[in-house]
């Protein structure tokens, strides 16, 4: 039947129990009553179960003395510590291995990622090949292998390995030089991190400029120039050097290098730029290929070495000289040397004015073991090498999705407007590409913080070895230890999280 | 079949003052052959466009439609002949490639719009890192081309709030930008609602009215009959026929081109 529409007529009334909005609040006060009864069963059962085998509990035992020994620790450590500075030791061993194998992780995850999608057949199969053999196999059995069949299958102390650099390789780990800086050298640091904010607020500046106006400003072109001018020297002058004072000895290597040098530094400022570049690209190839190749093969003759080199280093000068015709002219580039020169040549200056010293203190073989440097104990090289070389493959895979997921029509109508191929990557495919890559790498990141508790397996000190482990079984103390260990990984892991969705929410697209 | 629709503006557009040049060539390819691996894909083109011409290219899918005005500014490679635009032969030498795109602008079927800058970012970024025009001009001819295509007050949003349409004329509009003298348009109605169609081809027709060169692959044959000098056909990587838009349809040469016409004209 049909009725006159007469305004709103009022809605039909509905039973309680059908309509949405309560059925929503029952179900919810239902949910929450249960809860309550299981968390008030659980915690009433487990004291009455520990009331029963007369255990204590409380944090009581943090100020106990642990008594025990740790082998690598960053923080002073005896057996007379107390349980809370194990604690403390356990979660910085933790976070040194999980930082240092972020960083590494990165680094090697996105020269992966990228390499995969390389049109080099070799490159990209290569890179294939690594991330699924490695993704493939679980963790545990990685770290045993980097451990038992790798590090402590090498020599013992008397019988170690050299390796470049001072750097000696044993059963007992890694040897490294100890960097020891003297008084001055914290000036040279302090300038290093001021002269790199600098270039790094100058490059911002010039580029705000360059966008508002068009141009870069002129004294940043012109400084530019100079530190072009300046750079082309300093790296002729370089290869020159070791070329005339390794490979053909000269009598006067220097004064022959420092005029060739300042000859092709000039000529960078002229329109033959292009040529000085092509014979720069040719010097480093050269003295490299020359230099590297005939000491990894001394046998051939010295001769053929340099032929061959020469005629490498030809094809790659080729294509540095072309490179070069193509370069903007310098008023409309990013003034990188410019900005690598004030970073690296003020700390420099510094470091010569003041006369400060680095010096490096060198592991030195004595009777027993070494003496001196830095000693990494195998454990730790085990556990940050594993876990780089396996977080690295899913890294390599995010970065790839990551690329790949900008279409290729954001490049065709970026390079359909004439945006060359720089400004195009970091304009447009970069912006892009990093909205999809920065959460799944947020979890790789975590994935790697909470791996790193596999370290226990090889015996490296970190949280749950030192903490749920050694200090668990001597103290009895069992859900108070899980607890605050809990505690440490989830902290760690939602400050992660908050930091990354910020950033999240911050780049996301606008939809509408 | 591909879709084929016969939507028309509703005013009458005078093509009389649109002037072709004699003289200047805007476009000319000569003997170009492509292939993708094995598959021969375009196939001795020969084609010469004269400055203010309007050139439609028809024929059915997979007939290199596209594949020919993405070679023409080296959005694909060609392997055999040459392709000529404004006097620049295109090679492998990247300085010629980015004169050419620097004065072709190219249209996409889905916009490809820079999703994560605004619309006026969209606009003025090539103007400001390829031609180096300060911000606030390159904003100035933003704000006047968006006026252009009837979208101004779009330009703070992002891509993704438009609609198909309003899309596509801020694809048109940054292309028009880079002030290119030759415009190239690759099916830039087949995504859109018929509704939406509309709103782009008067940008379109009003494009042509100005005197721009244009070259359209499209399935829009009331534009075609309403705005083009020349109507292209393609099959099989060949061009079959060339003609004036009246004579084209009324009067076709070839067999395949009256196949084709009496599957899309009723």
């Amino acid at each position: 039947m049909t009725t006159l529409d007469t305004g709103p007529a009022a809605a039909p009334r509905v039973a309680f129990y059908n309509d949405p909005v309560i059925r929503g609040i029952i179900y919810q006060v239902v949910v929450a009553v249960l809860l309550v009864t299981f968390i008030a069963w659980i915690v009433g059962n487990t004291a009455t179960n520990l009331a029963a085998q007369n255990k204590t509990t409380g944090f009581d035992f943090l100020w106990k003395t642990a008594g025990f020994d740790i082998s690598f620790s960053l923080l002073p450590w005896s057996r007379g510590s107390y349980y809370w500075e194990a604690f403390l030791v356990g979660i910085t061993n933790t976070l040194l291995v999980a930082f240092i194998g972020i960083i590494l992780a990165t680094m090697l995850g996105f020269t992966i990622g990228i390499a995969r999608l390389s049109s080099n057949f070799i490159v990209a199969r290569l890179a294939t090949i690594y991330i699924e053999t490695i993704r493939n196999i679980p963790l545990l059995l990685q770290l045993f292998f980097w451990y038992f069949a790798v590090l402590k299958a090498m020599p013992a102390v008397r019988e170690s390995l050299a390796l470049p650099l001072d750097i000696f390789i044993n059963q007992r780990g890694l040897m490294v030089p100890r960097p020891t800086p003297d008084q001055e050298f914290t000036w040279v640091l302090v300038t290093f991190g001021l002269a790199l904010a600098g270039a790094i607020a100058l490059g911002i500046w010039a580029t705000r400029v360059r966008t508002l106006t068009g141009k870069y400003p002129r004294e940043v072109v012109l400084a530019g120039k100079v530190a072009d001018a300046c750079v082309t020297f300093l790296v002729a002058f370089t290869a020159l050097f070791i070329l005339f004072s390794v490979a053909f000895p000269l009598s006067h290597a220097p004064l022959v290098a420092a005029v060739v040098a300042v000859v092709l530094a000039a000529f960078s400022l002229t329109r033959f730029a292009a040529i000085s570049r092509g014979v720069l690209t040719f010097l480093i190839a050269f003295v490299l290929l020359d230099t590297i190749v005939g000491a990894m093969f001394a046998w051939v003759p010295s001769l053929l070495v340099s032929v061959l080199s020469a005629m490498i280093a030809l094809t790659i000068a080729r294509v540095g000289y072309v490179g070069a015709l193509s370069r903007p002219p310098s008023e409309a580039r990013f003034p990188l040397a410019l900005l690598v020169l004030i970073a690296l040549g003020v700390p420099g200056l510094v470091y010569w004015l003041t006369g400060a010293t680095l010096v490096f203190e060198v592991p030195v073989l004595q009777r027993f073991n070494f003496v001196g440097g830095l000693q990494l104990p195998p454990e730790f090289v085990a556990l940050a090498f594993g876990l780089t070389i396996y977080t690295a493959a899913f890294i390599a895979e995010t970065v790839r999705g990551g690329i790949q997921a900008v279409s290729r029509g954001q490049t065709e109508a970026a390079q359909s407007l004439g945006l060359k191929d720089g400004d195009r990557l970091r304009l447009v495919v970069v912006p892009q590409a990093m909205r999809v890559i920065i959460p799944p790498l947020t979890s790789q990141y975590l994935n790697l913080t909470k791996n790193s508790s596999l370290g226990a397996a090889i015996g490296y000190p970190e949280l749950v070895n030192v903490f749920a482990g050694t200090s668990l079984n001597q103290t009895g103390r069992a859900i108070e230890c899980i607890a605050m260990v809990m505690l440490v990984y989830l902290t760690l892991s939602l400050l992660t999280s908050a930091i990354m969705n910020w950033y999240n929410a911050r780049v996301s697209l606008v939809e509408r | 079949m591909s879709q084929v629709s016969e939507t028309t503006v509703d005013r009458p557009v005078d093509t009389s003052h649109m002037k072709v040049s004699s003289t200047n060539v805007a476009i000319e390819v000569i003997g170009m052959h492509k292939w993708y691996s094995d598959f021969h894909v375009l196939r001795d083109i020969n084609l010469k466009v004269m400055e203010g011409e309007r050139i439609v290219i028809a024929g059915p899918s997979g007939s290199g439609k596209s594949t020919l005005i993405r070679c023409i500014n080296r959005l694909e490679e060609h392997q055999e002949g040459q392709i000529i635009v404004n006097g620049t032969e295109l090679t492998a030498d990247l300085k010629r490639i980015d004169e050419v795109r620097r004065e072709v602008g190219m249209v996409f079927q889905h916009f490809n719009l820079f999703p994560h800058l605004t619309i006026l970012e969209n606009l003025t970024l090539a103007p400001i890192w390829v031609r180096g025009i300060p911000k606030a001009e390159a904003e100035a001819t933003a704000m006047h081309y968006l006026e252009r295509v009837k979208i101004p007050e779009q330009a703070l949003k992002y891509p993704g709030q438009l609609s198909g349409g309003q899309q596509q004329r801020v694809a048109i509009a940054r292309s028009l930008c880079m002030q290119p003298k030759i415009m190239l348009f690759d099916e830039p109605t087949s995504a859109l609602d018929p509704e939406m169609v509309k709103e782009v081809l008067e940008v379109m027709i009003s494009l042509a009215e100005e005197g721009m060169t244009m070259i359209c692959v499209t399935h829009e044959m009331g534009f075609a009959r309403q705005v083009a000098n020349r109507v292209i056909f393609m099959d099989q990587g060949q061009i079959i026929e060339q003609n004036e838009p009246e004579a084209f349809f009324s009067n076709p040469q070839h067999e395949r081109t009256k196949l084709f016409l009496s599957q899309i004209l009723h």
